[in-house]
């Protein structure tokens, strides 16, 4: 017998059911694709700008810095300004979204703008979030074609743009709208929940940030 | 093969451990960081009951029809371009890991933090046939280096000082200045970044463990704050996942709550820095990620637990909060317990795991205070657990011959409620009289372990008994 049969029959014996029980196939289906929401915290439940306002709270809670931008064409200057900010060279690296190429990259003439995943080489990474979750200010980045995931982890500083009008309260929200995106039980590659920059605490319980991950992760809100 | 276990050696391991103080006083930082963390996140989520509730409820629920939830998994899994790998044993489990690292011609590989690696020792096995996996979580980076097993399930090197580090790393990273400044942790982690960063970068396989299995869409999930993980697993051409069974839940939605749960109850963060699923290996025009997505699901003893007075331990999301509040723990550290998996949820699970024989000592290593429970997310009722395993361990005579007369003496006049009266009320009398003035006892006949360390208080007046007649109570 193979080990998933016996894995499955010991489950089976020691639980004194049948695989084939219509019942439990029954509650089994109705979970998978009902998928109800269990207890949601209030503290997400807001209007719009408050709800945007407990996104930048949290995530700065969570030593995240946070631009609050009024339209999506700030953004390249407000890539330049982070860097110069902190000495850092003019040099970006994104992928290919098209949320991200249409933006006027020319009027930034300093800045070096590449594209592709990065190798490791790279002091700053730019991406654009799919979502934000304001009960924790937490970004949701998922892969795909342009996304590249070793963006939000390789480089030292990584710039999250996120338009206002995709933070929600909740991850539930979130999870919903993936499904209506990529359809029920269908996930991208990778679907990263990040809240702050990389960090540690594994030397005498001293919280350090920038441990394998960003040392900083700064997030434009747009809108 | 499985770690050795030294369980055995329990009350050896806790005295040398009570007789060291650099770990005393490493492990007194619990008390602030761990414990005062998960309290303030605690307060700050008046959710947070019925979140517990909640997350009860829905590993209940899975357990019940944990088959058919593994098999929609798996589903899943092969859907999205994955392998599903049934490992019934450790030795299975790692006899998959290494057929795929060879099959991969794999010479570097990285692993995420595992506590399930751990259980079934794959770093000695994988050694063994000539592949050493990189630790890559600072902690885990950090024992690997010293030749140690983690003291902790989420703080692996919360034994170990910085000085302690230093010195390591110095002996171990000696292409770099040995002149080099490692007085602070910054440059400690500083130098870790630097030396993983190659190893992620080159790695032919990553090795991760899992949080959580989602039935849902066939993801695996871990939670990290290092991104040392997601490194792991998305830079290698390979991507193994190694899990046990209990870790699936149904849906997305299953995932939140008990992650609202789960970095709340380990660190006191509202959520850990990374949270990553995973399904699959990379798409169709993706730019990254792994060519090959395996996961091996584990049994190891866990579908033996399922219908015993031991199920509801299989609803651990393994945070640590029993282990930071439990008083045992925090006098003597985690090696002492000589097990994979320390403290109460510990000494629950590894007697299911690796049998009572070898893990007897475990069950009493707790005063059963209850601070367990009462942090417990899962509501996991584990002194009740521990209390069987005591049972269970009389009623298989592992109990030593000293004890089991003792209880014999005990339960003989427990019989007898006259007699017990008149004993106790005896031996109240006798104490007091040898204590005399001073009120306390520096020997009592057959309370040495108890008297070695500290005078035992005499009884000041009638037995606990007299007492109670006395205030009219019946």
């Amino acid at each position: 017998m193979s080990s998933r049969d016996a894995i499955l029959g010991r489950i089976r014996r020691s639980l004194g059911v049948s695989g084939t029980d219509a019942t439990r196939l029954a509650a089994v289906h109705h979970r998978l694709t009902e998928t109800p929401v269990n207890v949601v915290p209030a503290r997400g439940q807001l209007p719009d700008a408050e709800r945007v306002e407990l996104f930048v709270r949290k995530a700065c809670e969570i030593f995240a810095t946070v631009a609050r931008l009024d339209s999506r064409d700030e953004v390249p200057a407000a890539v330049a300004e982070y860097l110069r900010d902190r000495n850092l060279p003019q040099a970006i690296r994104r992928g290919e979204d098209p949320r991200l190429a249409s933006l006027p990259w020319e009027r930034e003439a300093q800045l070096a703008v590449t594209i592709g995943p990065s190798v490791g080489r790279d002091l700053a990474g730019l991406s654009h979030a799919d979502a934000g979750v304001a009960e924790t200010g937490t970004v949701v980045l998922t892969s795909g074609v342009n996304n590249p995931t070793t963006l939000n982890f390789l480089p030292d500083h990584h710039i999250v743009v996120v338009d206002a009008s995709t933070i929600k309260g909740d991850y539930e929200t979130v999870w919903a709208n993936l499904r209506e995106r990529f359809g029920a039980g269908v996930m991208p590659r990778t679907v990263n929940l990040v809240t702050g920059p990389s960090r540690s605490a594994d030397i005498e319980e001293t919280l350090l940030l920038g441990a394998h991950g960003p040392r900083s992760l700064h997030i434009l809100v747009v809108g | 093969m499985s770690l050795g276990l030294t369980s055995a050696s329990f009350p050896k391991n806790a005295h040398a451990a009570l007789a060291n103080p650099p770990l005393l006083k490493a492990i007194a930082h619990i008390e602030e960081t761990l414990v005062g963390g998960r309290r303030r996140a605690v307060d700050a989520l008046p959710e947070f009951d019925a979140l517990r509730d909640a997350g009860r409820d829905i590993k209940a629920h899975t357990l019940k029809h944990l088959d058919l939830y593994l098999e929609a998994f798996e589903k899943k899994v092969v859907e999205a371009g994955g392998f599903v790998h049934w490992a019934a044993d450790a030795a299975e489990a790692s006899r998959i890991v290494l057929d795929i690292c060879q099959a991969a011609g794999a010479r570097r590989v990285t692993k995420g933090k595992s506590m399930i690696t751990e259980e079934v020792g794959l770093n000695a096995f994988l050694g063994a046939n000539g592949i050493t996996p990189v630790e890559t979580d600072l902690g885990e980076y950090i024992i690997q280096l010293r030749g140690e097993t983690p003291s902790h399930i989420i703080a692996p090197a919360v034994h170990v000082n910085k000085e302690q580090v230093a010195a390591d790393f110095r002996r171990v990273h000696t292409d770099l200045d040995p002149k080099r400044n490692l007085d602070e942790p910054t440059s400690l982690l500083a130098e870790a970044r630097g030396v993983l960063r190659e190893r992620f970068l080159s790695a032919d396989v990553g090795i991760t463990g899992a949080n959580f299995l989602v039935a849902e869409t066939g993801s695996t999930v871990i939670v990290t704050n290092e991104g040392n993980g997601d490194l792991t697993q998305i830079l290698p051409k390979t991507h193994i996942v190694l899990a046990s069974i209990e870790k699936v839940v149904p849906t997305l939605e299953d995932v939140a709550t008990i992650m609202r749960l789960l970095a709340r109850s380990a660190t006191g963060q509202e959520m850990s820095v990374y949270t990553t699923f995973s399904t699959g290996p990379r798409r169709a025009g993706d730019p990254d990620g792994p060519e090959a997505f395996h996961v091996v699901l584990l049994d190891n003893g866990r579908s033996a637990m399922l219908g015993s007075e031991f199920e509801d331990m299989l609803r651990c999301i393994r945070c640590g909060a029993c282990i930071n509040h439990c008083p045992v723990y925090r006098s003597i550290g985690g090696h002492a317990y000589g097990s994979v998996y320390p403290g109460p949820m510990g000494s629950v699970l590894t007697p299911s795991l690796q049998g009572l024989e070898k893990a007897a000592h475990l069950a009493n290593a707790s005063t059963l205070c209850g601070r367990c429970e009462s942090v417990c997310p899962m509501r996991i009722p584990l002194p009740k657990m521990l209390r069987h395993w005591r049972e269970k361990e009389f009623e298989r005579h592992l109990t030593p011959k000293k004890a089991r007369f003792g209880l014999a003496v005990w339960r003989f006049f427990a019989a007898r409620p006259h007699l017990y009266g008149a004993a106790t009320r005896l031996a109240a009398w006798g104490l007091a009289r040898l204590a005399g003035k001073n009120g306390a006892l520096s020997q009592v006949p057959l309370a040495d372990g108890w008297t070695r360390w500290r005078d035992l208080p005499a009884p000041e007046g009638g037995t606990f008994r007299t007492e109670w007649a006395k205030r009219g109570r019946k």
